[in-house]
């Protein structure tokens, strides 16, 4: 079936969303989604926005771009920063104007918390930055830009898997997507397309992120010949519920819990003196990696305790009830009462499809836009992470760049019509979804995805090494040709979930591909990237974005300036 | 620990009706019903099909019938289902295949209630302010993940599929007890029906079902209490 829509969106979380309010009276928009809407990650957010609207104690955007420059470890690029911080403000009364039930404080006014890596002054203390509902915020914003969506009569496909992204003569000008109820292949002709599919978190084995989340959207682009910026950086989140990697939020440690090991030794004394459990994501997670190396996880494991029964249970149920219920739930534990065993999960992707500050889709080293082509949310770089994430941007990351892209779709809409679609636009996909069917190979999904989640995990995690790399590297090209060999067990066509994690395991193989290349290529510790073999940053060599293509003869990379305008790359010390 | 998992089957392609097939698996007591659920597609038959994305409690996909009960499948865990579970889709809506149900009768009904923010006053320059006593006022129901457990396992739901149904009034409510929201009579004129808040007679399955625990029962009975008496409880 053939469909023409202004602007086509894939994806339905917070940067979809928000994008979709922007173009209401532009244009006809249509979102698709492969989940129901309301079921995106974004819901599963906790901690909180980051916004400097002072509510609670002096605070300045200057202050808040500075903090994302530096916890991003100077890869960030400032100018998108500076769009960050200034827009913040702005984005979280929209959103308390769309209705969001922030938590308040006692004259009425937005409630704001601190959070790791967000300070006054550049760096002097902790600050009040953090805007929040609950501890359950990603929820709240999900759901209340879906309602306005739905009060401003969006037109969504609900279940329509992306299957791929159309281009001709270099510009954008739809998507091939899979209606998961009937099996029918569906084409949008479009002008703008903007992609705002999430993480990939799914590419490692112990992960916060959904099972939907297998980087999609970075996939499409890939195989159409952009690159991918920076894949190399991903963020560990240090406390995921052991083997599960359910997060525990950063807030437990910022209302006074600590990490022990096997010899209830508080073990961030040695690693971060000043900051201790506080300090930033990337570097608590080594630490935890180096305890258990030692020998001295609990009773010799994987795993160290995250202790907050010193906080008393008032303190529990009021500020963190959702992790209490998630303790009592998974593991039966009163975390007022018993320690929580925790470890480094895969939570947030870094790098992804390059954008500029418009969100329009950048497709090589000179920062030339592909004209109708936009990315949003965490699978797109613009890059205002960096080299690592602070906690709360990712959710003014949504609302910010979802909307000036949004804004920057209406622009082109204006001013341009459509363009040829190519002949027999979604044939690459209808073969490759006839492949699968027809397979009669002797490998199964679950058992490559497995060996690829291992290997990621193992060898391109927290603390990686040249061999280790390349032998990841080799292994997932076996992998991709083991892939040709999938056969699935039932061949229909309608609500085919087996289908479709097959299709999803293709997109996880290509974007690991990347990401183990970009890895080993990088020769310098940065942020997320931690290199036992080089383990110190290399502004001189390294401070630079990578880009990194899928070619014929395997990964080809380039590289990219990073923008520097106002803060001047210093050591990065808490 | 060995347990057989009961799961009713049906696939309208090649099924007359439903028919139960089981699978035994080998399970951690600790593992959810939903990672049994994962080692039967992955491992044994990849056509069962069902949903599911987050796997902890917060998107809402995996609600189901897991003996007798609704529940989210990522939420219970096989030390709590003993060695022979019965898993069913949700009652009350059509079977798509297996256990994946049409989730749009329910959306549907959502939708007619306004779900969104009203007011008609102009944006103010910052935030509207709202006391922590009124933020507290309807705390409860801006939890709802839309999971539809409620509605399905609602008897007055399953005699007539009209009723707009527990997680429509638990939205409605959410929006009704909002200081800041001026939209209370549109909703309760679309609730003040014989399929809005009266089919309800408050039979409690739908607080005994809700993941996010919210006091369903006593939000219907808020509703109805504000039409009846026409003023905030």
């Amino acid at each position: 079936m053939y469909h023409s829509y202004d602007a086509v969106i894939v994806g339905a979380g917070g940067a979809g969303l928000r994008a979709a309010l922007e173009l209401g009276r532009s244009g006809s928009v249509a979102v698709l989604s492969k989940l129901y809407p309301t079921r995106s990650h974004t819901g599963a957010a906790q901690g909180g926005i980051g916004a400097a609207l002072g509510n609670v104690e002096e605070d300045l955007w200057e202050w808040h771009m500075f903090d994302t420059v530096k916890g991003g470890d100077y890869l960030t690029d400032q100018d998108a920063a500076e769009v960050l911080a200034q827009e913040a403000v702005e984005a979280v009364y929209q959103l308390e104007h769309w209705g969001l039930p922030f938590d308040r404080t006692k004259d009425g006014k937005i409630a704001q918390r601190p959070f790791g890596g967000h300070t006054h002054h550049f760096g002097q203390g902790p600050v009040r930055r953090s805007c929040y509902a609950a501890d359950h915020t990603g929820h709240m914003i999900l759901q209340t830009l879906y309602q306005q969506c739905l009060r401003h009569n969006v037109r969504f496909f609900d279940e329509y898997h992306v299957l791929d992204v159309l281009i001709h003569d270099g510009v954008a000008c739809g998507i091939v997507a899979y209606q998961v109820l009937t099996g029918e292949i569906h084409t949008f002709r479009a002008k703008t397309v903007l992609l705002a599919t999430g993480g990939m978190g799914r590419m490692f084995r112990i992960t916060s992120n959904a099972h939907a989340l297998t980087g999609d959207g970075p996939a499409i682009t890939l195989r159409r010949g952009i690159p991918l910026e920076d894949m190399e950086f991903f963020q560990f989140h240090p406390t995921g519920i052991r083997k599960m990697g359910i997060l525990i939020t950063e807030a437990v440690r910022g209302e006074g819990g600590i990490l022990l090991n096997d010899r209830g030794e508080r073990f961030m004394e040695r690693y971060s003196p000043t900051l201790l459990d506080l300090a930033p994501r990337d570097i608590v997670s080594r630490a935890i990696y180096l305890e258990v190396r030692h020998g001295l996880g609990i009773g010799g494991k994987d795993y160290v305790y995250l202790d907050a029964s010193h906080l008393g249970r008032d303190v529990v149920e009021t500020k963190l009830p959702d992790i209490a219920d998630f303790c009592r739930t998974y593991l039966g534990i009163d975390p007022a009462v018993e320690p929580m065993p925790v470890q480094p999960t895969a939570h947030y992707a870094m790098g992804g499809i390059p954008t500029d500050v418009d969100g329009r889709v950048i497709i090589d080293d000179a920062n030339t836009a592909m004209p109708g082509l936009y990315a949003a949310g965490e699978c797109a770089c613009v890059s205002v992470h960096g080299a690592n994430r602070l906690g709360t941007n990712s959710l003014v990351d949504l609302v910010v760049f979802g909307r000036r892209a949004g804004q920057d779709m209406a622009r082109y809409i204006g001013k341009n019509d459509f363009v040829t679609l190519p002949a027999e636009p979604d044939c690459e996909a209808c073969d490759e979804v006839e492949r699968l069917l027809g397979e009669t190979g002797s490998e199964r999904v679950a058992d490559i995805r497995q060996e690829l989640q291992d290997v990621m995990m193992d060898d391109v995690g927290v603390f990686r090494v040249e061999e280790q790399m390349k032998e990841a590297l080799s292994k997932v090209a076996e992998l991709k040709a083991r892939y040709r060999s999938v056969a699935l067990d039932g061949k229909s066509k309608r609500f085919n979930t087996e289908l479709l994690e097959a299709i999803e395991l293709g997109y996880l193989l290509d974007v690991a591909e990347v990401t183990a290349a970009s890895a080993l290529a990088r020769k310098e510790s940065r942020g997320a990237h931690s290199r036992e073999d080089y383990p110190e940053r290399d502004d001189d060599n390294w401070l630079k974005h990578t880009l990194a293509y899928q070619t014929e003869e395997g990964v080809e990379l380039k590289y990219k300036p990073v923008s520097i305008t106002r803060f001047e790359p210093k050591p990065r010390t808490y | 620990m060995n347990v057989t998992l009961k799961i009713q089957r049906f696939n309208p392609e090649t099924d007359d009706k439903p028919h139960w097939e089981e699978y035994p698996v080998e399970v951690e007591p600790s593992d959810r019903l939903l990672d049994a659920l994962h080692h039967v597609k992955w491992y044994q038959d990849g056509t069962l099909a069902f949903r599911r994305s987050c796997a902890h409690g917060v998107c809402g996909s995996d609600a189901m019938t897991i003996n007798n009960v609704n529940r989210l499948s990522c939420k219970v865990l096989m030390r709590d289902l003993g060695a022979r579970v019965t898993v069913e889709p949700l009652r009350g809506f059509r079977i798509v295949k297996d256990l994946v149900v049409d989730m749009e009768p329910f959306f549907e009904k959502y939708r007619s209630i306004k779900p969104y923010f009203i007011n008609y006053d102009p944006d103010p320059p910052t935030e509207r302010y709202q006391s922590q006593e009124d933020r507290e006022r309807y705390d409860d129901t801006t939890k709802c993940i839309l999971c539809a457990a409620c509605t399905s396992s609602c008897p007055s739901y399953w005699g007539n599929r009209d009723f707009v149904g527990p997680a429509t009034i638990v939205q409605a409510h959410r929006f009704i007890f909002d200081s800041r929201d001026q939209g209370a009579n549109e909703r309760l004129e679309i609730l003040n029906d014989r399929n809005g808040v009266w089919r309800c007679r408050t039979i409690f399955n739908c607080t005994g079902a809700c993941p996010r625990e919210i006091k369903i029962t006593q939000a219907i009975g808020e509703v109805k209490k504000l039409l009846l008496f026409n003023r905030m409880v």
